[in-house]
C-alpha cells in the first residue's frame, strides 16, 4: 500500500504504476470534487494544493507524491464551504454548470495566498482553468471580493456576509434556507 | 434537490401520485471507501406503501408540479434539465410567485421521465434547448402553481367554514381576515391534496411579482463550491464497474476486429466488448484501468466509405453548392434576383463558418444497470424522454420496463439533447447483467465522437441603385443540416427550416429585422460525413455573422455608418431596433472610441430574443487582438431572473468568442484532428473583456436568453476589426489571420 496525505489525514491506497493523481483521488480515496476535464493539464478541472500550491493533478502521478507531502482538494478547503473564497463565490453566484469551479475555487486559493491583494493581471496570469459555460467575470470579482475578506480579518475590520458581499457586489438577493 | 427519500400520496382524483424518490444520496466516508451512493429508486416508494404507511403520513401532492411537507417546506418538480443556465432556479421562481409562498422554504427535485410516461406528460416536455426552459413553459408551470394555491386556500376555509373569498395568503400562511385565524400550508396540505385541482386559474401581471423578476441568487449554487455537487461522472453505485470505449474515428466505419487477449490480463480487466458495430469499450474495476487497457487495445477498423473525407474536399463541395440551381428557399421579397441583375453597382462576399465540437467540461458520460427485465439509466442529459425512449430501443425493452434518472450536467449546450452516448451505454451494460457499468469517454473520444456544429458557406451579393441604396439582397446559404442528422423526417421537400435561423420573415421567431426592397435567402444543402447537432446558438451563429457583417461591408463600400445604417434598414423592426439602440447608448456611440480602439455593431433575433452587441477591440502591429469592452443588449420580453440572465449573456460571449477566434474542428483521412484543448483552445481569463449586459425587458413575450447573445459575439468583434485593420476576415475561426500579411 502506498500512502498519501490528503486534507490532513494519511490515508493508505493502492494503484497501478502510473496512476495520475486525480484518480487516487476519485477512484481510490472517493473524492470525487475534483474533476477530469482533459488528462492533459490543460483545463485545471483537477487543480488540487500539493503543500499549497495549485497542482494539475491529472498529469501528476500519484507514486510521484510524497507521503510526508500535505494534499488539499476541494472537500478539504474548509469544514462547510466557510473558505472566504467559497463564501465569495456563493456570494456572487460565480458557479453555472459548475463543472470547472473546484478547480477554479483550488487554483484562486492558491493564488490569494501568494498575492493576497491580487492585481487584474495577477489574475489573468494564475487563473488559466477553462470554464466553458464562461463565469470568468463573476470568477475575477470574487477574487477581489475575498481578498478583501481576507485582508479585513487579518486586520481584524469588518467582515460582511454573504447576502451583504451579494448585494454590494452584483446587487444579488440571498435567501436563507431556499437549496436547490 | 431534495434528498431524503419521500413519499406522496395519492391524489383526490385517484391518479397515481407516486413520483420517483429523488436518488438518495448517502456519502460514506473513510480511508478507502470513498463516495458510495445509494438509490432509494420509485419501487422504494411503493414497497413502503405496500407495507402499510399510511398516505396521510406522507408529504402530500397538491398537483404534479407542488408538494407540501408537514414542515412547510414546499418541493417545487423542475421538469427541464439544469445545466448551468440556471433554469432550475428560474422555473422555481415562477411557481413559487403564483403559489405564495415563503421562497426560504423552496427546495426543488426531477420528475423522472419514466414517471412522465406514466402520468401521460403531465409535466410537459422535458427537452431541454433551445433556450426554451422558460419561455416554453412559463405558463403552464405558472398554472400549478396557482391552481396549487388555490387549492391550499380552499382546503383553509374548507377546515374554518368559511367562503375562501374572506382569506388571504402570503409566504405560505393563509389567513381569514374576518376571525383573524391563519393557518399554514403544510397543515392544510393533505387536505388540499384531496380537492379537484380548480380549472380557472388567473395568473398575475408581471408587475405584481414578488419572487419571479428578482435578483435573486441561485437555488444550486453552494454545493458547487464545495465539490458535493453530484454530475454523472461521480456516480457510485454498489458493485459498480468502469468502462472506456472507442467508437470509429472515420465517421461510418465499424470494427473489424480487436485483440482483447492483449489486454485480459491486465489489472482490473473484467471484459472486452463490442459496442454496435461500431465501437470497442473496457470494462474493469477502475476507469483509469479501463482507460490504460483500451489505450492498449490493438482496434483495426473497417474504414468504410468516409475513409478519405476531409475539410478540403467538404470545402470544394459547399463553395460549388454557392452557385447551384437546386436550393431551398427561406425567405423571398419582392425579386431579388433582377432588382441585383438591374442595379447600378453590386457588392459580393463569400463567408465561411467551420465545424466545432460543443466540448462540454464533463466528458459524456451515463451509469446503466441492465436486466433482461429491467434497464435503469443515470445519464446527465438535456431531453430525458428522448434519453428513456433510446434506452428502450438499445436494452431491447419497453419504455415502461426501463427509467432515466437526470444527474446534474457539466455542460450541455446542446451536446447532451443527443441519445448516442446513452446508447453506447447501454449496449456495454448488456454485455454484464445485472451489473451497474459507468461509461465515461475521455476527453479525446469526446472530441472524436461529437455532434457537431453544421460546416456552412455564404455567398452575399447586394445590388445597390445609383444613390448607393440597397435595392436587393441574395444570400446563398451553401452546406450541413442539422436535422440531416438528427431528426431526418423533419425534412419537407427538401427543405431544413431551421436552417434560416435569423433570417425568417417578420414573426415571433428568429426573424430578419431589415427591410429589403428585394430578399432572397436560400439553401443548398450538402451533408458531410461529419454528424451534426444542435450547438448552443445554433443556426444563428453563422448566419448572424453571414449578415451582420456583410451590411457592415455595404455600409463601409456606401460610406455610410454602420449604425445608421442598420436604424434606417430597421425603421420597420421597432424591437430589433430598440435594443440596437439601448446598446448603442449605453456604449456612448455618438461620442468616439478611445484613441487606437475601434467599434463594431452586430444584430439580431433568435430563440424568441431580440440581441445587439458592440464591441470595442484594438489590434496592435503584430495582430494582437485585444477586446477591450462588450455592451450587449437583449430583449426577451420577460425577465424572470435580471442576475442570472446577465450571467448567460456573460457567459454567452466566451461560448461565441471562443468559437469565433479558436475553434474549428477538421477533419483529415475521415477522422477529426483536434484531440484535446490544446488544439481545440477555449478562451480563458486573459482574453476575457468586460461585458456589459443591458436588459430592455419590453414584457409583452417571453424570449430565451441562454443562446441569442452568443450570435452577436462574432460578428461584433469581426466588424471592429474590420474598423481597426481595414482587414475583412471571412473565414471563421479568426486564428492566426490578423499576424498574417
Amino acid at each position: 500500500m502506498a500512502r498519501l496525505n490528503v486534507n490532513g489525514k494519511p490515508l493508505e491506497y493502492s494503484a497501478d504504476e502510473g496512476t495520475p493523481l486525480l484518480w487516487v483521488l476519485r477512484e481510490q480515496l472517493g473524492l470525487t470534487g475534483t474533476k477530469y476535464g482533459c488528462g492533459v493539464a490543460q483545463c485545471g478541472a483537477c487543480t488540487v494544493h500539493i503543500d499549497g500550491v495549485a497542482v494539475r493533478s491529472c498529469a501528476m502521478p500519484a507514486a510521484a507524491v510524497k507521503a510526508t507531502q500535505k494534499i488539499t482538494t476541494i472537500e478539504g478547503l474548509s469544514p462547510n464551504g466557510s473558505h472566504p473564497i467559497q463564501k465569495a463565490w456563493q456570494a456572487l453566484d460565480v458557479p453555472q454548470c459548475g463543472f470547472c469551479q473546484s478547480g477554479m475555487i483550488m487554483a484562486a486559493t492558491a493564488l490569494l495566498k501568494d498575492k493576497p491583494n491580487p492585481t487584474d493581471k495577477d489574475i489573468d496570469d494564475a487563473m488559466t482553468n477553462i470554464c466553458r459555460c464562461g463565469t470568468y467575470n463573476r470568477v475575477r470579482a470574487a477574487i477581489h471580493v475575498a481578498a478583501k475578506e481576507m485582508a479585513a480579518a487579518k486586520s481584524g475590520g469588518k467582515m460582511h456576509s454573504k447576502a451583504e458581499l451579494g448585494k454590494t457586489s452584483l446587487n444579488i438577493e440571498h435567501v436563507e434556507g431556499a437549496k436547490a | 434537490m431534495n434528498s431524503p427519500t419521500r413519499k406522496s400520496a395519492s391524489t383526490a382524483a385517484g391518479a397515481p401520485a407516486r413520483v420517483s424518490r429523488r436518488n438518495f444520496l448517502k456519502q460514506s466516508a473513510g480511508a478507502t471507501g470513498g463516495l458510495v451512493l445509494g438509490f432509494h429508486l420509485p419501487l422504494m416508494g411503493q414497497q413502503a406503501l405496500a407495507q402499510g404507511a399510511a398516505a396521510a403520513t406522507m408529504p402530500p401532492e397538491i398537483n404534479a408540479w407542488v408538494v407540501i411537507q408537514p414542515d412547510d417546506r414546499v418541493v417545487i418538480r423542475i421538469a427541464r434539465s439544469e445545466m448551468g443556465q440556471g433554469t432550475l432556479t428560474g422555473l422555481a421562481q415562477l411557481v413559487a410567485e403564483e403559489l405564495e409562498c415563503d421562497w426560504a422554504k423552496v427546495t426543488t427535485e426531477y420528475p423522472t421521465p419514466g414517471q412522465n410516461l406514466k402520468r401521460e406528460r403531465v409535466w410537459g416536455d422535458f427537452s431541454t434547448g433551445g433556450s426554451r426552459g422558460i419561455r416554453q413553459s412559463h405558463d403552464y408551470v405558472r398554472k400549478g402553481g396557482a391552481a396549487a394555491r388555490m387549492a391550499l386556500m380552499q382546503a383553509a376555509a374548507d377546515g374554518w367554514k368559511v367562503p375562501v373569498a374572506e382569506c388571504s395568503v402570503s409566504k405560505g400562511v393563509i389567513t381569514h381576515g374576518p376571525s383573524k385565524r391563519s393557518t399554514t400550508y403544510g397543515k392544510v396540505a393533505v387536505a388540499a391534496s384531496r380537492l379537484p385541482q380548480p380549472k380557472d386559474v388567473t395568473l398575475k401581471p408581471a408587475k405584481d411579482w414578488k419572487i419571479a423578476g428578482k435578483r435573486i441568487a441561485r437555488l444550486d449554487t453552494v454545493d458547487k463550491t464545495t465539490g458535493k455537487q453530484v454530475y454523472g461522472m461521480d456516480l457510485k453505485l454498489p458493485g459498480m464497474l468502469n468502462a472506456a470505449m472507442t467508437d470509429c474515428p472515420i465517421f461510418g466505419g465499424k470494427v473489424k476486429s480487436f485483440d482483447e487477449a492483449t489486454v485480459m490480463k491486465r489489472p482490473g480487466v473484467k471484459k472486452v466488448v463490442r459496442v454496435g458495430d461500431s465501437g470497442v469499450a473496457v470494462i474493469a474495476d477502475t476507469w483509469w484501468r479501463a482507460k490504460t487497457a483500451l489505450d492498449a487495445l490493438k482496434v483495426e477498423w473497417d474504414p468504410g466509405p468516409n475513409a478519405k473525407a476531409s475539410s478540403e474536399a467538404f470545402a470544394e463541395v459547399l463553395n460549388e453548392a454557392l452557385e447551384s440551381t437546386d436550393a431551398v428557399i427561406g425567405n423571398d421579397v419582392g425579386n431579388a434576383v433582377s432588382a441585383i441583375d438591374n442595379a447600378a453597382r453590386r457588392i459580393e462576399a463569400v463567408y465561411s463558418y467551420p465545424h466545432q465540437n460543443h466540448a462540454c467540461m464533463e466528458v459524456m458520460n451515463a451509469t446503466v444497470k441492465w436486466t433482461p427485465e429491467r434497464c435503469e439509466v443515470w445519464a446527465p442529459t438535456q431531453n430525458g424522454e428522448a434519453a428513456l425512449a433510446a434506452t428502450a430501443e438499445a436494452a431491447g425493452l419497453k419504455p415502461a420496463q426501463c427509467e432515466v434518472y437526470k444527474i446534474h450536467l457539466g455542460g450541455g449546450f446542446g451536446r447532451r439533447g443527443g441519445t448516442d452516448y446513452v446508447r453506447k451505454a447501454v449496449l456495454i451494460a448488456k454485455e454484464m447483467p445485472g451489473v451497474p457499468i459507468k461509461m465515461l469517454w475521455s476527453r479525446e473520444e469526446d472530441m472524436a465522437q461529437g455532434r457537431f456544429h453544421p460546416v456552412t458557406q455564404c455567398k452575399l451579393v447586394a445590388g445597390l441603385d445609383d444613390k448607393g441604396e440597397i435595392a436587393g439582397l441574395h444570400m446563398r446559404i451553401a452546406g450541413q443540416s442539422i436535422l440531416a442528422t438528427v431528426n431526418p423526417q423533419m425534412i419537407r421537400d427538401g427543405k431544413d427550416p431551421v436552417v434560416f435561423q435569423g433570417l425568417n420573415p417578420p414573426g415571433p421567431e428568429a426573424s430578419i429585422g431589415y427591410t429589403f426592397p428585394a430578399l432572397r435567402v436560400d439553401h443548398a444543402m450538402r451533408n458531410p460525413s461529419v454528424p451534426a447537432g444542435f450547438w448552443r446558438g445554433v443556426n444563428l451563429n453563422q448566419n448572424t455573422i453571414y449578415l451582420e457583417c456583410f451590411i457592415d461591408e455595404i455600409a463601409h463600400a456606401t460610406q455610410q455608418d454602420p449604425l445608421a445604417l442598420r436604424r434606417k434598414l430597421m425603421a420597420k423592426s421597432p424591437k430589433h431596433l430598440a435594443v440596437l439602440n439601448a446598446v448603442a447608448a449605453k456604449i456612448g456611440y455618438d461620442k468616439p472610441a478611445p484613441a487606437g480602439v475601434f467599434r463594431g455593431i452586430a444584430q439580431t433575433m433568435g430563440f424568441g430574443s431580440y440581441v445587439a452587441a458592440i464591441a470595442e477591440v484594438s489590434v496592435g502591429k503584430g495582430g494582437e487582438l485585444t477586446i477591450h469592452r462588450i455592451v450587449a443588449g437583449t430583449d426577451c420580453g420577460n425577465a424572470v431572473n435580471p442576475q442570472q440572465i446577465e450571467a448567460q449573456v456573460e457567459g454567452s460571449f466566451v461560448y461565441g468568442l471562443s468559437a469565433a477566434l479558436y475553434q474549428e474542428c477538421t477533419v483529415k483521412d475521415g477522422r477529426i484532428e483536434q484531440t484535446n484543448f490544446h488544439n481545440y483552445p477555449s478562451l480563458k481569463m486573459a482574453q476575457m473583456p468586460k461585458v456589459e449586459t443591458v436588459l430592455v425587458p419590453s414584457g409583452d413575450f417571453w424570449g430565451g436568453v441562454g443562446e441569442p447573445t452568443i450570435a452577436v459575439a462574432a460578428p461584433a468583434v469581426l466588424n471592429a476589426i474590420f474598423a481597426a485593420t481595414g482587414k475583412r476576415i471571412r473565414n471563421l475561426p479568426l486564428k492566426d489571420q490578423l499576424s498574417k500579411a
